[in-house]
């Protein structure tokens, strides 16, 4: 979205009757910030969706004021629109946008079960997040509400969820979880079957929650990085370095170029990480165990040598407020380096023979299939979206330092189906690896971190190109420099109802491939 | 056809020797973790893991145990889908309000005599997370522990070490 097509989407809500006015924040950049009446919310993001902006999240905050403020963003290549709205706390509600979006759906309803804040037509009235781990009448967030809660013996299972059910002759149920037969993260998969075919899945997720947002405030900015670190462990590096950057903006401070350097190093370092180990784990699915052990080699490889040069396998609290944590060496450069081109010798062979394999690829293709018209609606992100043709990176979209520095090639495949997915994480490994080879070469001399100093009453926001796509972070800080609010707002929230769409029609023991190629976070979703 | 073989050539075997000096004691650890589940599991420890609101890092590390580096199978310890077939569990996490029943049920499913080992800060501690209106913390606030392994995430090293431990000092007697 061009200047010139900001103002004639500003014309547009004029136009369609919705109020607003644009206010100003820095600590808000890159996105211009809309605020708008809260009976026109609706209208806002019907306008939106009529100018194609795609919804990147929705998330609520309580100033402790008389009001809520909600907040939604939008993006359309490469810019991004924050719109906000006020609602009295005493009758907080306000129009649904996932009519417009059914990818915010599930905010929506987070932000529901958590603020009590009600979106009047919105289509679901189901709760998400809460199970019974506190009553319908409480709302965590809310800043009345004590962090440590009101006393529960235990926690009763929520067995009176309401799922979509079938009747007819032949469909029946399958439930499964919280907990899976393999070492993955807990939720609950409720299909209705025909034979072996799916004809329904819908997601119950929310077995993770542990209250991150509501553990987040009061905390300083080291508090802070830690928690960010643990919202999603594969992801530690990415919600960090949002979180980081966020605080960052909020206190107007300038990070040393070889720290931010450094960052996108470490960035780059766990999308190869992860997408090896997806790889090898969406084979191993489909029992071509000979790529499952080829490419979990590579990725304990590549973990080993994290642990070697920043110290820990996941690089975990290695990013900091104000820069990062550890410096490397000339040597450990090197070795880098040395790495790099070791990986990619060993991806050209290995995906040579996947390319060989017949009866893989007999598994993989048109299976999971995800048209690219629904990967839009839902505002996918990532491979999945990029595996269904949409094409979009942060990187190379609204370039943060230092990618603006960097030309970032972006894969993209049309076909939507688990061996695109596949196919775009291979060649995003090799553009990570030209990447890494550039950072490495051009890596900036000097510190590797800024000393902090609190803000009072600020705001930041961050967004980056996580490995699974677009991450954003927002951070305020209150009048005494703790924090006050923390929304991280994970890929994975956009990607899961892909999944409900893309089985349909596949057969239920082909639903842990789609699964996997899909690997979506339950614990960043579910904070 | 002819490249997958000549590849599996190529790496060979590479489990035996694991090919760097940060897992020295592998072998050990992992010769002792067989001769004891010889001993006291006829050969097979079965283990169930319980992801019960953990952030996903030690699930990875967990994964990772079944990597050719680790290949943990060897040593007899293997993971089953279902707590009546396991002799341990293996529960990683600060305990979420929403996971303490199913961790409570799938406690009681596991057969006695059975043991409990505590995965990461999280699961030892509650770590991060502690105790808040959405987290129980420690694994031992919501199903008792044999023992704990410590770290953040704990390394497969770490885990192996804490699963030896674990059948060392339990007690189980031998069937
Ligand atoms: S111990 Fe660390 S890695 Fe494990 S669940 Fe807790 S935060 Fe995640």
């Amino acid at each position: 979205m061009t200047a010139d097509a900001f103002d004639a989407f500003k014309q547009g809500l004029a136009a369609g009757g919705v109020a607003f006015e644009e206010v100003a924040s820095n600590g808000l950049d890159p996105a211009r910030v809309l605020r708008v009446n809260p009976e026109h919310w609706g209208q806002f993001a019907f306008e939106a969706k009529r100018r194609e902006l795609r919804h990147a999240g929705l998330w609520a905050d309580d100033g402790g004021g008389a009001t809520f403020t909600i907040r939604a963003l939008f993006e359309k290549q490469g810019r991004y629109l924050l719109a906000q709205a006020d609602v009295e706390k005493g009758r907080p509600s306000l129009p649904s946008q996932s009519v417009h979006f059914p990818g915010a759906d599930r905010l929506e309803r987070h932000t529901r079960d958590l603020y009590g804040i009600v979106f009047t037509d919105h289509p679901d009235p189901r709760r998400w997040t809460r199970h019974q781990g506190w009553d319908d009448d409480e709302f965590p967030l809310r800043k009345d509400f004590p962090a440590a809660g009101f006393a529960h013996d235990r926690t009763p299972a929520d067995h009176l969820y309401k799922f979509t059910a079938a009747h007819g002759s032949g469909v029946y149920e399958i439930p499964v979880g919280p907990i899976h037969a393999g070492v993955i993260e807990p939720g609950h998969f409720r299909f209705l079957a025909v034979g072996e075919t799916v004809l329904n899945l819908e997601e119950r997720l929310g077995y993770v929650h542990k209250g991150i947002e509501k553990i987040a405030e009061g905390r300083d900015a080291d508090g802070l990085a830690r928690l960010a670190a643990r919202v999603s462990g594969d992801t530690t590096v990415g919600h960090a370095y949002a979180a980081c950057v966020a605080m960052e903006k909020a206190a107007a401070l300038a990070v040393p170029p070889r720290a931010v350097w450094l960052r996108a190093v470490m960035a780059e370092r766990e999308r190869v990480a992860n997408h090896l180990g997806d790889i090898g784990a969406i084979l191993n699915d489909v029992a071509f165990t000979f790529g499952f052990y080829q490419f979990s080699r590579l990725r304990e490889q590549w973990q080993r040598a994290s642990q070697s040069v920043f110290g820990h396998r996941f690089m975990m609290d290695r990013i900091v407020p104000g820069g990062v944590a550890v410096d490397i060496d000339q040597s450990q450069r090197q070795q880098m380096s040395a790495d790099i081109h070791a990986l990619r010798r060993e991806m050209k062979t290995l995906m040579a023979i996947y390319d060989d394999a017949p009866s893989v690829e007999d598994r993989l293709v048109t299976t999971g299939h995800l048209d690219p018209t629904r990967a839009r609606e839902l505002g996918t992100l990532g491979y999945v979206a990029r595996a269904s043709g949409v094409d979009i990176d942060v990187r190379r979209d609204a370039p943060y330092p230092p990618y603006d520095r960097l030309a970032v090639k972006v894969p993209v495949y049309r076909y939507g189906d688990v061996a695109a997915r596949l196919r775009v994480r291979a060649e995003e490994i090799a553009v990570s690896c030209e990447l890494l080879e550039q950072l490495l070469e051009r890596l900036p001399d000097g510190p590797v971190r800024a000393s902090w100093r609190p803000p009072a009453a600020a705001e930041g926001l961050a967004i980056i190109e996580g490995w699974r796509g677009e991450l954003m972070a927002y951070v305020r800080f209150d009048a005494d420099g703790r924090i006050a609010r923390y929304f991280p707002r994970d890929p994975s929230v956009f990607n899961w109802p892909a999944l409900e769409h893309l089985i349909h029609d596949n057969i239920v023991p082909d639903f842990p491939v789609c699964n996997k190629s899909v690997n979506g976070s339950y614990s960043g979703s579910d904070l | 056809m002819l490249r997958i073989l000549g590849k599996i050539q190529r790496i060979g075997v590479i489990t035996e020797a694991a090919p760097t000096d940060l897992e020295p004691a592998l072998t050990q650890i992992g010769a002792r973790v067989k001769a004891r589940v010889g001993e006291l599991f006829a050969g097979s420890l079965a283990i169930r893991q319980v992801d019960a609101g953990s952030c996903n890092g030690c699930e990875l590390e967990i994964q990772a145990l079944a990597n050719p580096y680790y290949g943990v199978e060897r040593f007899g310890v293997h993971f089953v889908a279902s707590p009546r077939h396991a002799d341990m569990l293996l529960v990683t996490g600060p305990v979420s309000r929403h996971m303490e029943e199913a961790l409570r049920r799938a406690y009681d499913c596991t057969p006695n005599p059975k043991l409990v080992l505590a995965v990461g800060e999280c699961g030892a501690t509650g770590g991060e997370f502690g105790v808040n209106y959405a987290s129980c913390g420690a694994v031992a606030n919501v199903i008792p522990v044999d023992g704990v392994v410590r770290g953040c995430p704990p390394t497969p090293l770490d885990l192996l070490r804490g699963i030896l431990e674990a059948i060392d000092g339990a007690g189980v007697k031998p069937r």
